[in-house]
């Protein structure tokens, strides 16, 4: 029987002793400390990328003036902010919050597993993770600086010394992201392993928690269109310190191959960071609104098509490139397809709400704002995937608008609904409901304060990565000024709104009221163990068994409104 | 697969029988570009290579007794691969455009042929 | 040998996890190759230049070291085939077999590429070049790790231990052999 035969290889392979004090945070192999430290590390970078944003809105809102706390904002440096905001905020925060931290906490627990199945290769991918974000930040303080061509690096501005102002930066900005693809390409292979090999006794592919088929998707997605990019971050490597010729137009290179070889994953890198947070929010949805996920397959199988349909897309970024329109046709009808699948998810959503018995606790909040900035995020996307809008609104603000009303929903809504949700178990103790409400109202208001102005902008003209507008007469105007000292505004009172978060944070940490093993009464695994998890999550010889699906909440056959999966019917 | 099968495939005399077979394609993937004829230099040069690489896959990796998910992953991937390609080279295989033109592409064969070392 | 979690030992996929970990990674060297490789066939086809500075590539080197990869891929099966009978010292000899073709690839293609440099034709010769060295170097770098992985499972398995290991190595080596296979006709033949 599969329980005997769990007990019996894990007493043949001898008792994994848990390591504690500092040894703990540099050699620990336990995936709920590793997730934590990416966690911290995720969030440590949040506030750096954070600020970079406070610092450019500032000259955009007072051009030419000392920002406080920062200084005069020369144009190149309004380029190395943009830039390192960016390519933080993606790789650095959303990445490991969302994916690594989530999917290192949640899925052995909620798999009914004692760790994930290469912990050595866990802690591996961490220490990979977290030279990555030391080489970013190293690439500030070296001679000529940290890298200012976007986040997106495209050649020649980014591989040629005599555009670029910084030799140095630009390689260790390169090397940095390669160091975090490598990192995540490890991760995923253990998340992708974990979930298809290491599942509870009684558990078949549709009583997994959605949260973690969206990890596991989104790790998979990752996987297969990152190789393209890592093999044109040698070649642009080369560009940069060899004096190759890959993607200079001069001596027989292109620098369109880059501008595929990027976007290839960079439209699926969308869809990774979205599906952990989409997951997020469906697991929370149903625990607070009592009723099961209106339909999971159909969940599943769409998730499955959209990720293959991520695939088919990427040239909408290039529109505007020079790139052949009978190309951009194919590219605007499968753009405009790949809405209707997300669309559609929206739609299962709120058919889950639909006749449920809501508690709008903050983790609740936080997941309906996410179904609401999102579809706007996702509706505006349709005026980027039309090539014939896209030559207006390409490099506009309407992009940023645009993105930001996807990507914030992602990193910031979903990640905080991820923690006020999880933060029970993973920290044994319950936040403050009332702080938790105060941070979420003015962050969410904040925020549409910001981008709105920034959709109305760019439809005016508004170009994107421009430090000042004074020679830009028709973007000029005294109520276009007005609109984006507004949105700086906003930004800074959204900014002041997170300590709020981080006392609640650190103060429930030590002196919140103690949380049982399942507060919310909830379904699935990680409920049934204690509050923080043990090493080894359960008792060796109490690996749990499933007996059903993970939302089976208000069933007519179970006696309470929930129904916990391991519980024998 | 019965016992037997089983044995026979895994045993070392039909691992040396497929690395002769390989070697025999090796010599002909050599031999055939020789010709000159362009239809046969791609046939021996790339189609034996994917002849060699699907007899590594079968018989030295035994992709085809794994379970099947493994073959469709691998196969996706390389699908991928395709679509990369027949939506990129468009249009960095393209010369010249309406209003633009790439002239470092277009060196004729000839005026490299001189230079070892050729400058930059 | 170190505590492995309950959960490395469960297959709920049907295969054990180190060898369907192993199947993952190989999906993901295929985009990277894949990726390095398309982008050279795109530029190959299109520069007439390249098949002129591809006509200096030796083809007898090249042909030989298929040999030598082709026969490192036997020798790697046939280790997981000793192993498979439970003879560690013997999978073990075959490892060793295995990792000195791959020290022989590594040393004709230092010999090969020092006379290549030697006559000039240097990673900035052209790009036909620079993509020549890059992805004859990013397939080297994976035979050096693949070589180093193979000591480690080799002395293991010299002692009877972590014989399942055997075959996941062997199943990376021969994913580095076919990237070979495709990468000699790319680099080599076609001329």
């Amino acid at each position: 029987m599969a329980h005997a035969a769990d007990v019996h290889a894990h007493a043949e392979h001898g008792h994994h002793e848990e390591t504690t004090g500092l040894r703990k945070y540099l050699f620990s192999t336990d995936h709920k400390v590793i997730a934590m430290q990416y966690m911290f590390t995720g969030m440590a970078m949040a506030l750096i990328g954070g600020f970079f944003a406070y610092a450019f809105r500032m000259q955009m809102a007072f051009p030419g003036m000392d920002v406080p706390f920062y200084g005069l904002v020369t144009p190149n440096k309004y380029n190395v902010l943009i830039t390192n905001h960016g390519a933080i905020m993606i790789f650095w925060v959303a990445m490991p919050v969302l994916i690594a931290a989530f999917g290192n906490f949640l899925i052995p627990l909620m798999l009914g597993a004692d760790d994930m199945v290469f912990p050595r290769l866990n802690r591996l991918s961490y220490q990979i993770f977290l030279l990555s974000a030391v080489i970013l930040l190293a690439s500030f303080f070296v001679q000529g600086g940290a890298f200012a061509g976007a986040w997106t690096m495209y050649p020649p501005l980014s591989a040629k010394a005599e555009y670029g102002l910084a030799p140095l930066g630009s390689s260790l900005f390169l090397v940095a992201v390669a160091f975090e693809f490598v990192a995540f390409l490890l991760g995923g292979i253990n998340f992708i392993t974990t979930t298809m090999n290491s599942r509870a006794p009684g558990m078949k592919m549709y009583d997994i928690p959605i949260v973690v088929w969206m990890i596991v998707v989104a790790s998979i997605l990752f996987m297969a269109s990152v190789g393209p990019l890592i093999a044109g971050a040698l070649m642009l490597f080369m560009d940069q310190q060899v004096g190759t010729a890959f993607f200079d137009p001069d001596k027989g290179g292109d620098p369109v191959l880059w501008q595929h070889l990027f976007w290839f994953f960079g439209h699926p890198e969308v869809y990774v960071v979205l599906l952990p947070a989409m997951g997020i929010v469906a697991d929370i949805m149903t625990v607070f609104s009592r009723k099961k996920l209106f339909a999971y397959k159909t969940v599943l199988y769409t998730v499955f098509a959209t990720g293959v349909l991520s695939f088919t897309v990427w040239a909408h970024h290039q529109f505007v490139a020079g790139i052949d329109p009978r190309m951009a046709n194919i590219f605007t009808v499968t753009t405009l397809l790949i809405s209707v699948p997300i669309a559609e998810m929206c739609f299962v959503y709120i058919a889950t709400l639909y006749g449920g018995s809501i508690t709008l606790t903050t983790p609740m909040l936080w997941a309906l704002s996410f179904l609401a900035t999102f579809l706007i995020g996702g509706v505006t996307g349709i005026f980027l995937g039309a090539s014939g809008s896209d030559i207006y609104m390409h490099d506009t603000y309407f992009v940023l608008a645009h993105f930001h009303y996807t990507f914030v929903p992602i990193a910031i809504i979903g990640t905080f609904a991820g923690v006020t949700f999880w933060f029970p178990k993973m920290f044994g103790r319950m936040l403050n409901e009332t702080l938790g409400k105060i941070h979420f109202w003015i962050t969410i208001i904040a925020f549409n304060c910001i981008f709105i102005p920034l959709f109305v902008l760019g439809t005016a003209g508004d170009h994107r990565r421009i430090y000042d507008y004074t020679n830009f007469p028709d973007s000029s105007l005294p109520w276009m000024q007005d609109m984006r000292v507004f949105a700086t505004y906003a930004l800074i009172v959204m900014l002041l709104a997170q300590p709020i978060f981080l006392f609640n944070f650190f103060w429930s940490l030590f002196r919140g009221p103690k949380a049982g093993r399942n507060p919310y009464r909830a379904n699935t695994l990680e409920w049934t163990t204690e509050s923080p998890p043990p090493h080894g999550n359960w008792p060796v010889d109490q690996l749990p068994t499933v007996y059903r699906g993970p939302y089976e909440y208000n069933h007519p056959d179970s006696k309470e409104d929930y129904w916990p999966q391991n519980q024998p019917a | 697969m019965s016992e037997h099968a089983h044995a026979e495939a895994h045993s070392p005399s039909h691992y040396v029988r497929i690395w002769a077979l390989l070697l025999a394609l090796l010599v002909v993937s050599v031999a055939g570009p020789m010709l000159g004829v362009m239809w046969v230099t791609l046939v021996t040069a790339f189609g034996i290579a994917v002849v060699k690489a699907y007899l590594v896959a079968k018989h030295f990796m035994h992709v085809n007794v794994e379970q099947r998910f493994i073959a469709y992953a691998l196969l996706t991937a390389l699908v991928f691969m395709l679509l990369f390609f027949a939506a990129t080279a468009p249009d960095v295989m393209k010369k010249d455009g309406t209003q633009w033109e790439k002239p470092s592409w277009k060196v004729p064969a000839a005026a490299e042929a001189g230079g070892h070392g050729a400058s930059h | 040998m170190s505590a492995r979690p309950i959960a490395t030992t469960r297959s709920a996929a049907g295969l054990p996890t180190g060898r369907l970990a192993v199947w993952w990674l190989v999906v993901s060297e295929i985009v990277i190759f894949g990726g390095l490789l398309a982008s050279y066939i795109m530029y190959r086809l299109a520069h007439d230049a390249f098949a002129v500075q591809a006509a200096h590539t030796n083809t007898w080197i090249g042909a030989f070291n298929t040999l030598v990869l082709l026969t490192s891929s036997l020798s790697a099966v046939m280790a997981h085939t000793a192993a498979e009978r439970g003879d560690g010292p013997k999978a073990a000899r075959l490892l060793w077999a295995t990792i000195v073709g791959a020290l022989t690839f590594l040393a004709v293609k230092a010999f090969e590429w020092t006379e290549e440099i030697q006559h000039g034709f240097t990673i900035t010769s052209s790009t036909f070049w620079s993509f020549y060295y890059c992805a004859a170097g990013l397939h080297a770098s994976h035979v050096i790790a693949g070589a180093i992985v193979m000591m480690f499972v080799a002395r293991d398995a010299a002692r009877n231990r972590e014989l399942h290991r055997v075959e996941l190595a062997g199943i990376y080596w021969h994913f580095v052999d076919i990237v070979w296979i495709f990468l000699f006709p790319l680099l080599y033949i076609a001329k």
